[in-house]
């Protein structure tokens, strides 16, 4: 293993950490509402965050580049007042990466509230508890497993994006350059190909161990609330 | 407390209209299925919003159409206890029953007491286990428990004993009585069985096909109940006991009553519950006969059902009313009417005591 790989590993899993830990509370409230809620332009709302799911990822990628980039209004505001750059990022490949695995979290944490017993959550409103409530103490614990492999799933997907972080961040080492992109641009040059094989094994361990740790999370929480 | 219920609701081709108010103690709505009773506790409750109408609990309005008043249900302080009991899942019966706790505020009617309500409905052994692991029974004791807890100032009681085998009903019959009794928190409660309602029940309310067709004291209304399963209500006393035969002696005012031995104490109060189709008629005081109740009467009224077979004859002993249910033809052979007297001979009594 290069320097050079051991940083895109590294970045990598920084990427794919920060773009689940950032879409999770979103992804939860987004899946609430389709799960639960009845309002006007909600399949409106369900085609918008399914569209990463199938569009090209370049396409997605570029038009991150056009709402995010340092000259649109967008990009130009939130790097003057909240010092947040996206482009020629990492935070930017986050970004990217969070935008392509939305749908797949949603999907998973959607189902699996669908599934909770709405008579469970209006008998915690008979005993006080406002919807807030219903939601954290029965409707979210009782979704967790969805939530689990929603959680995974995106981070899994953050881990093999490629399209759209190439297209909106580019590909700098060290910065934006992750292992996809790594891998990639090693099959370009002559003799890289030992190098893109032993990161190829590295992305597949990742997500084998992954989906193994889902697996254990999802069961020890379902064994919870069978057995004990 | 009392509570008032005028509402109008409609549903698809299902109109329930009720007008009515309540008094202390337990309030049974009693109906077949279908009547409409679930949806007006559903009403009070908060679960559904009526078309139309006014509910208000101790004076405080919670449902107002005219003015757009609706208290959500987490504001209403209504506990209610469903007939799946629906327990949490994922947490064990400790805080199934403390769940309430987290969000009442400044207690109300109810004990707050976790160790008294836990006294009360007898399920100490329970309180680590998880819901799943639970028998029906306990599951509906534990689900009453949860209601009591969150300071409930009325309590919803949706056919608790439905989903329950006979049993499982005996099993949990008493720690009712005890809530109404002990407790201090009215209960209304929704049941389409004469028996539950014959035991459990101040007050009853029938409803019918959406409409509330009587209301008054159990013994009043009860008889008037369910063409199906007609019966009469007898509150007694125990007099004494029949240790050579195992039988008590209650007093009631249609006369003594001997009945297989109960474990009640000589005075306490018994409430019976005699089914129409255990009752016989006889012109003359019957002789050789082995039944031992035979009370003497006077006809009230007779009236046939609908299909014309069979008549239920409605007594007057001694000031209380009995039902019995004959054929047609035993009417017409026996000569009976209204006014004639007779003496009713009373094969079983069920006995609920209250």
């Amino acid at each position: 293993m290069t320097e050079e790989e051991w940083t895109a590993v590294r970045l990598s899993l920084l990427v794919a950490t920060t773009a689940t830990a950032a879409s999770l509370p979103l992804g939860i409230a987004v899946a609430w509402l389709l799960a639960r809620g009845r309002f006007w332009g909600k399949s409106l709302v369900d085609t918008l965050v399914h569209l990463p799911l199938i569009m090209p990822p370049v396409v997605t990628g570029y038009l991150l580049l056009l709402t995010f980039g340092r000259r649109t209004p967008i990009g130009a505001f939130l790097a003057d007042e909240l010092g947040i750059v996206f482009s020629f990022r990492w935070t930017g490949a986050a970004l990217a990466c969070a935008v392509m695995g939305f749908p797949l979290l949603v999907r998973a944490v959607r189902l699996s509230i669908e599934a909770v017993d709405t008579r469970l959550e209006s008998a915690a409103g008979t005993l006080g508890a406002n919807p807030l409530w219903v939601f954290a103490t029965v409707t979210l614990p009782l979704s967790l497993p969805g939530v689990i492999a929603g959680a995974i799933l995106c981070f899994a997907k953050a881990m093999g994006e490629f399209g759209a972080t190439i297209t909106f961040v580019s590909n700098i080492p060290g910065e934006t350059q992750t292992l996809p992109s790594l891998i990639y641009t090693l099959t370009q040059v002559p003799g890289g190909d030992a190098g893109a094989l032993r990161l190829t094994l590295i992305s597949i361990a990742i997500s084998m161990l992954a989906l193994l740790g889902s697996e254990l999370l999802a069961r020890r929480v379902g064994a919870h609330r069978i057995a004990t | 407390m009392s509570f008032e219920v005028d509402i109008d609701h409609m549903r698809e081709h299902f109109r329930l209209t009720a007008n009515f108010s309540s008094a202390p103690g337990l309030t049974a709505l009693f109906g077949r299925s279908g009547s409409g009773k679930s949806t007006l506790v559903d009403i009070i409750g908060g679960l559904i919003r009526p078309t139309r109408g006014r509910v208000a609990v101790d004076g405080q309005v919670l449902v107002d159409t005219d003015r757009g008043i609706f208290v959500p249900k987490h504001h209403r302080r209504i506990g209610y206890v469903f007939q799946d009991s629906r327990l949490f899942p994922h947490l064990n019966v400790r805080n199934n029953l403390l769940y309430g706790r987290w969000f009442a505020r400044n207690g109300g009617g109810a004990s707050d007491d976790l160790a008294s309500v836990v006294e009360l409905l007898g399920i100490d052994a329970l309180l680590d286990r998880r819901p799943d692991s639970l028998s029906g029974g306990e599951r509906q004791r534990v689900a009453i428990g949860r209601a009591l807890l969150a300071h409930p100032r009325l309590l919803l009681m949706d056919e608790p004993l439905a989903s329950l085998d006979e049993a499982r009903r005996v099993e949990i019959l008493p720690y009712i009585e005890r809530l109404r009794d002990e407790a201090g928190v009215p209960i209304v409660y929704v049941s389409h069985s004469v028996a539950e309602v014959a035991r459990l029940a101040t007050t009853v309310v029938i409803l019918t096909d959406g409409k509330v067709t009587a209301v008054g004291p159990v013994l009043d209304i009860l008889p008037l109940a369910d063409a199906g399963d007609a019966g009469a209500v007898l509150d007694a006393t125990v007099a004494r006991h029949d240790e050579t035969f195992h039988l008590t002696v209650l007093a009631s005012a249609a006369g003594e009553l001997q009945v297989p031995r109960l474990a009640a104490a000589v005075g306490s109060p018994v409430r019976a519950y005699i089914r129409a189709r255990d009752v016989m008629i006889s012109l003359r005081p019957p002789e050789e006969i082995s039944a031992l109740n035979v009370l003497p009467g006077r006809i009230a009224a007779i009236v046939a059902n609908p299909n014309g077979a069979q008549a239920d004859i409605r007594l007057d002993c001694g000031g209380a009313n009995l039902i019995a249910r004959l054929t047609a033809k035993s009417v017409q052979r026996l000569a009976l009417a209204p006014g004639r007297p007779v003496f009713a001979v009373i094969k079983s009594v069920s006995f609920e005591r209250s």
